[in-house]
């Protein structure tokens, strides 16, 4: 294949090398490379917020990063969060608070709060409703996500 | 009113039960929040190959050639089709009968043919080794196309003159069919009493105009189709759909094949609301798979979501009601013309019957037109139909009240349906519940409360949805660890795997963690009807309620075996096999299912039902606005929404869909449309353009759940998923206009249009 390139990267802590195209975004390379199908696509143009990972410490959109420029960085998807011991509190919130209907937008929005919830332990609702704009659920309206984000950070505390 | 201590929000519940009305965690929610549920798009198959769609650049175009070579030589290409792939090429009229038009327009939708009816409608499609490949291959396609002007406003293709996108439509009027071709399907009617004699008898008439614009579904996960053709004949589709039989029947229709030689399994499906009925994509992967022999995937993008999958239909309404000086109705009239899209079946029906759903009224006459444009084929979407008509409705009601000086929620009590009230459509409302939702929004210190300082109104509306029934099977099996595995059709969008493994629980007087529900293919279990219409809470869970009884029965008889009695003696209560003489012979559930081994094997008992009794869904939402003069922006400040469930199976879920619902339709008000130019293309298919509401525009959702028990169902259930994306967009228009003194009748109620309102250009 004309212009493939070898990439090095480490996802939730292991380290993992793929072959794409410079065309090919990190969503694509996630998802149909690595066959790491958690991180949904929902627009594949930045915004909805259903393909969110944490990039570097930073949450993006990983359809509007290049699969390319994964080589060297650290990410975090949504397979990166529980453990085989358990749920993060964020899962486990929202399952508690019913905070999922289909469930399409429900990785993306558990990964945005990690990385709301890692750097400001300390949250409020306007906080949760300002992050988390970046992100688009049309079943729920958004109640009981905000709720269960709160009630996540209560939980990490 | 009475309230359950424990859930604050929940009114009127006559009874308790173990399972039912308490809030478990749902089945598949692990799997939901650590990414592993797999949903359409990801599924991958061995040898999966990829398709891309070629689509219409015009919203009106004869189809003169297609040119497939380049695409079929270019390297990576392993299949491309075009109508002529499809039976309907190769079917003659005289072969078709009756049934030509309904299959060429079905067979159209899927494929075009001869013409284009919408930007975006499908032409060709290549599959490919990946699918950039696809891509590059279908800009090789060469389409020759003869632009006709389209038709993009519902009340400019009713016209005589109006350009006709199919030449072989006549309009169905009141049961005649007309000789002329039109862009009119059909023209149907309701009428109750005489409308006339009840407007000559009304102190205040108030009558007015209404549109509203195209509006999308906005799940999140776009369309997917994956298939594969066997060489044994054999079709097999993977794809999110509300269902799986609906999507084997239309694309066994297409493909002229017989149902049962094609397979569908639904995988977990991200939103729906109406908009995943219609098999757009299927067919077509079954073509591509037929051609090359592999499995093939096709997904949409997003682009392809909005311009070409169905949005709910823009309408134009005209809305009458007469009352006397003590706000009684004394007639009502709507005449509703409602935009199909590219074909006929526009929800137009649903929303005559949605109409007056609220009220009980003397006199009524409703009119529908439904009417093909130049726009994709409209689709279900959330009480398909009543929203727009209760924009209107609800919006004259509150002008009514207004002129008379009476509260807006007294003049709804006043005038509301209640057990007996026969609709203008026909049908007498068993024990219905909006006066109880009426009621617990006034005494609701939501309404109570003072609005404060600034340009801010209160607005109230009602809504009514019929809610569904229709068929559903299901089977469930006793494992000798006493673990009930479900087996079932119905789709699972928002937690109803949860709500029938409760139900069950609750029939078999056993622990919902002992049930476990399963969705299966259509080769798995029997017809089952669409998860949509508000039906499957109500109709799966007779199934499960019918089954259980089944496995009660046999368990029974089980033990009568087992103790060598006659199964009279034996006895089933909560979960517990006794014998009605002998207190030594009582076994639990997990006992006797422990000795199922040995005994006989395994019990299964199963349900086909098409359940009479669905209780109609009455909502009623109160919203707080405040409106900036300077920018014409609507903010909401609080909202609550009011619901009669019946009973509230699992309380967050319905919480759930009464605060989504609400969340859509304040999206319906104030920003969402659809924009096109004056040559019918979209210009705003996409996220950035088509304006959800996020997190940050709204605040909590209230809710007040509402239980009066429908009749006929055990445990009271009606459905919930719909009544509530009704009132919100009269709610808010009522509250605009109490704050800023201005009545829109268009949607959507954006600050330009509020901007216009207040400087009396708009409207």
């Amino acid at each position: 294949m004309p212009g493939v390139t070898h990439v090095q990267t480490t996802i939730n802590g292991e380290e993992v090398n793929f072959l794409c195209e410079p065309r090919q975004s990190l969503l694509e390379c996630l998802r149909d490379v690595v066959g790491m199908t958690g991180t949904k696509e929902g627009c594949n143009d930045g915004n909805c917020g259903a393909c969110t990972v944490i990039f570097d410490g930073r949450i993006v959109d990983s359809c509007l990063v290049l699969g390319v420029e994964a080589q060297g960085k650290e990410m975090t998807t949504i397979e990166g969060l529980a453990t085989p011991e358990g749920l993060h509190p964020l899962q486990q919130s929202f399952l508690e608070q019913a905070a999922l209907q289909c469930g399409i937008c429900t990785p993306g929005f558990i990964v945005a709060a990690k990385g709301l919830l890692d750097q400001e332990p300390d949250v409020d609702e306007a906080r949760v409703r300002h992050w988390l704009a970046g992100n688009l659920c049309r079943c729920t309206g958004y109640d009981k996500i905000v709720r269960a984000v709160l009630d996540a950070s209560q939980k990490m505390k | 009113m009475v309230s359950n201590p424990a859930e604050a929000n929940i009114v009127l519940s006559e009874v308790e039960f173990e399972v039912v009305g308490k809030r478990p965690i749902r089945p598949d929610g692990v799997d939901k929040v650590t990414g592993r549920a797999q949903y359409g798009a990801d599924i991958n198959l061995s040898g999966l190959i990829h398709g891309k769609v070629l689509r219409s650049p015009h919203a009106h175009a004869r189809i003169k050639s297609i040119d497939t070579s380049k695409a079929e030589a270019y390297p990576g290409v392993r299949a491309v089709v075009t109508a002529k792939n499809l039976p309907f090429a190769s079917l003659s009229k005289e072969d078709l009968g009756g049934d030509y038009m309904r299959l060429k327009f079905a067979s159209d939708h899927v494929l075009a043919s001869d013409k284009v009816l919408f930007k975006g409608h499908p032409v060709a499609a290549v599959a490919a080794n990946n699918p950039h490949v696809a891509e590059e291959a279908i800009k090789l396609i060469n389409v020759d196309y003869e632009v006709l002007p389209p038709v993009l406003d519902v009340l400019e293709a009713m016209k005589d003159d109006a350009p006709l996108l199919h030449e072989e439509l006549r309009t169905t009027s009141l049961g005649e069919t007309s000789e002329k071709p039109s862009n009119i399907a059909a023209h149907l009617r309701y009428e109750k009493g005489d409308a006339e004699v009840g407007f000559a008898a009304a102190d205040v008439v108030v009558e007015k105009e209404f549109r509203t614009a195209a509006v999308h579904q906005g799940y999140i996960e776009p369309h997917n189709g994956t298939a594969f053709w066997n060489t044994d004949g054999q079709l097999s589709i993977w794809t999110s759909t509300q269902g799986a039989f609906a999507v084997r029947g239309s694309v066994a229709d297409v493909l002229r094949q017989p149902v049962s030689k094609v397979k569908v399994t639904p995988m977990e499906i991200g939103g729906g609301f109406g908009g995943k009925i219609t098999a757009y994509l299927d067919a077509i992967a079954a073509l591509l798979s037929q051609k090359s022999g592999a499995p093939v995937k096709v997904v949409m993008s997003r682009v392809d979501v909005f311009e070409a999958s169905g949005p709910a239909p823009a309408t134009w309404m005209k809305v009458k009601i007469g009352a006397t000086k003590d706000g009684k109705f004394t007639a009502v009239k709507a005449e509703l013309s409602f935009e199909a899209g590219a074909y006929p079946g526009s929800p137009v029906m649903q929303g005559m019957m949605c109409s007056f759903g609220c009220y009980d009224v003397p006199n009524g006459l409703i009119d529908g037109y439904d009417v093909v444009v130049n726009k994709p084929k409209t689709a279900a979407y959330r009480a398909p139909g009543s929203p727009q008509a209760a924009f209107g409705v609800e919006s004259v009601v509150d002008d009514i009240a207004h002129q008379l000086g009476i509260d807006p929620i007294e003049i709804r009590l006043l005038n509301a349906a209640k057990e007996g009230t026969r609709r203008i459509e026909g049908p007498v409302a068993n024990r219905i519940g909006l006066v109880e939702c009426l009621e617990a929004a006034r005494d609701h210190d939501h309404y109570k409360k003072p609005l404060g300082p600034g340009q801010r109104g209160r607005g109230v509306a009602c809504g009514y949805w019929m809610n569904r029934s229709f068929s559903s099977s299901l089977s469930m099996t006793v494992n000798y660890d006493g673990i009930v595995t479900l087996i079932m059709g119905s789709v699972d969008i928002g937690g109803t795997r949860a709500s029938i493994a409760q139900q069950t629980a609750e029939t078999l007087g056993i622990a919902y963690e002992n049930v476990k529900p399963t969705v299966v293919d259509t080769d798995s279990i029997g017809y089952t009807f669409i998860t949509g219409g508000s039906r499957t809470s109500f109709a799966t869970g007779w199934a499960a309620i019918e089954a259980a009884e089944e496995v009660k029965k046999l368990m029974v008889a089980r033990a009568a075996r087992i103790w060598d009695t006659s199964e009279d003696d034996v006895e089933y209560a909560d979960g517990v096999i006794q014998h009605r003489s002998d207190p030594e012979l009582r076994m639990t559930f997990k006992d006797l299912a422990r000795q199922l081994a040995n005994t006989g094997g395994a019990i299964t008992g199963s349900a086909n039902v098409e359940p009479a009794g669905e209780g109609n869904g009455y909502a009623v939402h109160l919203v707080d606005v405040e409106v900036d003069p300077e920018t014409g922006k609507t903010d909401i400040l609080r909202f609550t929404a009011v619901q009669d469930a019946g009973k509230a199976v699992h309380p967050s879920y319905v919480e759930g869909q009464m605060q989504g619902g609400a969340v859509q339709g304040i999206g319906w008000a104030l920003n969402e449309e659809y924009f096109f130019d004056d040559k019918g293309q979209m210009m705003n298919s996409s996220f950035l353009d088509y304006r959800m509401p996020t997190s940050l525009d709204l605040p909590m959702i209230d809710t007040v759940i509402v239980e009066v028990a429908n009749p006929g169902h055990p445990y009271g259930v009606r459905g919930v998923g719909e009544a509530a994306i009704v009132p919100p967009m009269a709610a808010i228009a009522n509250a605009i206009n109490g704050a800023a003194g201005v009545r829109l009748n268009s949607l959507p109620m954006t600050p330009g249009n509020v901007l216009d309102a207040l400087s009396g250009d708009g409207q």
